[in-house]
């Protein structure tokens, strides 16, 4: 009988902690994917990239290096940069005009 | 019963008035909104999106002969406010994206915003014609001029009305003022001047002088590798014009009197809430950056949202949960970067009732007098005139009720980041990805 009373208490106690914090329940689920995730916390990396938004380049080579690699390529479908990337497959400014084509009118505007 | 002059309350009906924008669900990314504010008056609505542009709507005159029609917003103006561009100095693309609008209050014929993307602020003057001068000697009608030797008598050029045109036109460019991406704007009581934050700085501008700002906040390091926080949202105080506070990604407020010196580094008052350290998650940081703050219409009280929740703060602070169930998603939001979506919250008329955005559509109205919270649906499928809107549940574990809604099949790609309330009536504009939804309050 009091071996029984334990069990559920040391159960009652772990859903306690779940319940407590489902915060820290998703923070193992994370850890568990992502080990490398480390002890910082969404800090300073996040920010730094905040910051960073919108660089294109690291340098003026970087930039002659990509333009030399685009002159004989069509632009790329630009995917979804997250981390800091430089290289290759980046549109060049010759390339960026092209976004401002025919200013189509906003279809809330219709 | 709330009734008149921006009531809210939950004892207010909402029901559907118009839906602006496609429909079709292939939506392009320059017609994702970013940015909903109403003028002072409420007469106008302006709207910017991620493709630099600007749609003003205008309330319609009440119809005396049906009052059941509430006035209805119509296209007033839309012009192309900013374009993308390249920083070749520093390797930066910049974005055409409108961060903000904010409306000057009105002071003569015409009307003016201030709207910004990262790194430009524009003041716009929005204006009307109609009447046109007719009857020049020297030209014809179509523009044309006319042979002199033609001309044997004069006339005097005389104004006719024509079909209403309306005018945008830039009339002040700010721009050079920001390294960092610009996230806030606001337009000081005194008429005449107006602020600028970025993630790092703070300025002040007037509105005439464009080649000049000063700077009143920097909280740049001098190494960046200490850099802990950035500023995320700024607001003027609505009558001090000496007072403004900042919000910061580690979830604090700072309230700043530029009387006390020119750089406003240390702030008059700091507000933040005490968290308990055992409660720290990796998410702890994430979830309590600031995404936006407002001061209520009658200045004493101050309105942040962060991820979870809405705070409203004076000496003390009251914490209203805005999608608590979201909390044991976090690892999935923050694998979907859903964790960073930056909401906003708006006060009601007389400040007695606060909005804010959320997942699935869905938006929040928390009532701060009867403590009662209510979430609603901008949907297609509620799209009938005068259609009451139903509120909705979410169910966040357990048996799910009939009607509710389960956490694990809300739409995270449907947010609702933006949303305005008219400074008067119980009108609403609420921004889903690319359609304004305008919901008012149901009269009999």
């Amino acid at each position: 009988m009091s071996g029984e009373v334990e069990a559920s208490t040391e159960e009652q106690q772990e859903m306690q902690d779940t319940v407590v914090s489902p915060e820290k329940a998703e923070e193992a689920k994370l850890k568990a994917r992502y080990p490398h995730l480390g002890t910082r916390p969404g800090g300073s990396d996040l920010l730094r990239k905040r910051l960073q938004k919108g660089q294109k380049y690291f340098d003026s080579g970087d930039y002659n290096m990509a333009k030399a690699k685009m002159k004989n390529k069509q632009l790329p479908t630009a995917a979804a940069e997250k981390t800091e990337i430089t290289g290759d497959h980046i549109p060049t400014p010759q390339d960026l005009p092209q976004r401002k084509q025919s200013l189509v009118a906003s279809k809330l505007a219709v | 019963m709330v009734s008149g002059a921006g009531g809210g309350g939950n004892d207010v009906q909402w029901c559907f008035s118009q839906v602006k924008g496609a429909i079709d669900d292939d939506v392009a990314e320059a017609d994702i909104i970013s940015t909903v504010e109403f003028n002072h008056s409420g007469e106008l609505l302006a709207t910017g999106d991620k493709g630099g542009r600007v749609v003003i709507f205008q309330q319609e005159t009440e119809n005396k002969s049906q009052p059941q029609c509430r006035s209805e917003y119509n296209v007033y103006s839309t012009f192309q406010s900013h374009e993308p561009e390249f920083d070749y100095l520093k390797s930066l693309e910049i974005e055409e994206k409108i961060n903000k609008i904010r409306w000057l209050p009105q002071k003569n014929a015409a009307q003016f915003l201030l709207s910004t993307n990262d790194k430009t602020i524009k003041l716009w003057k929005i204006s009307e014609r109609d009447k046109r001068p007719e009857g020049y000697n020297l030209k014809e009608e179509d523009g044309r001029y006319r042979d002199a030797t033609t001309i044997t008598t004069l006339r005097v050029p005389v104004f006719r009305p024509m079909d209403l045109m309306v005018e945008a036109s830039p009339r002040r460019v700010f721009a050079n003022a920001h390294t960092y991406h610009i996230n806030s704007i606001s337009v000081n009581s005194d008429n005449e001047t107006y602020l600028s934050a970025d993630d790092l700085r703070i300025n002040l501008w007037h509105l005439e002088i464009t080649d000049r700002s000063f700077n009143i906040v920097d909280i740049k390091p001098a190494n960046m590798e200490e850099l802990t926080e950035v500023i995320t949202a700024a607001e003027f105080h609505p009558h001090q014009c000496n007072t403004f506070v900042y919000s910061s990604s580690k979830g604090t407020i700072r309230l700043c009197d530029m009387r006390a010196s020119a750089l406003c580094d240390k702030h008059s008052k700091l507000f933040e809430e005490p968290e308990d350290p055992s409660n720290r998650s990796f998410f702890s940081e994430i979830i309590s950056s600031i995404s936006d703050v407002k001061f209520s219409h009658n200045g004493r009280y101050m309105m942040t949202r962060d991820y979870l929740s809405v705070k409203i703060w004076d000496l003390n602070m009251e914490n209203r949960p805005v999608h608590e169930y979201l909390r044991s998603k976090l690892c999935s939001l923050y694998e979907n970067d859903c964790i960073f979506d930056k909401f906003e919250c708006c006060w009601n008329g007389n400040d007695s009732v606060v909005m804010t955005g959320s997942y699935n559509n869905f938006f929040r109205m928390l009532d701060r007098t009867q403590r009662r919270d209510v979430t609603l649906e901008a949907s297609r499928e509620s799209c009938k005139p005068r259609q009451v809107l139903k509120p909705r549940r979410v169910c966040a574990g357990g048996k799910r009720k009939k009607d509710e809604i389960s956490v694990d099949s809300l739409d995270f790609n449907k947010k609702i980041l933006h949303t305005a309330w008219h400074p008067q009536e119980n009108i609403i504009a609420v921004a889903t990805t690319n359609n304004l939804y305008i919901f008012q309050e149901k009269v009999n």
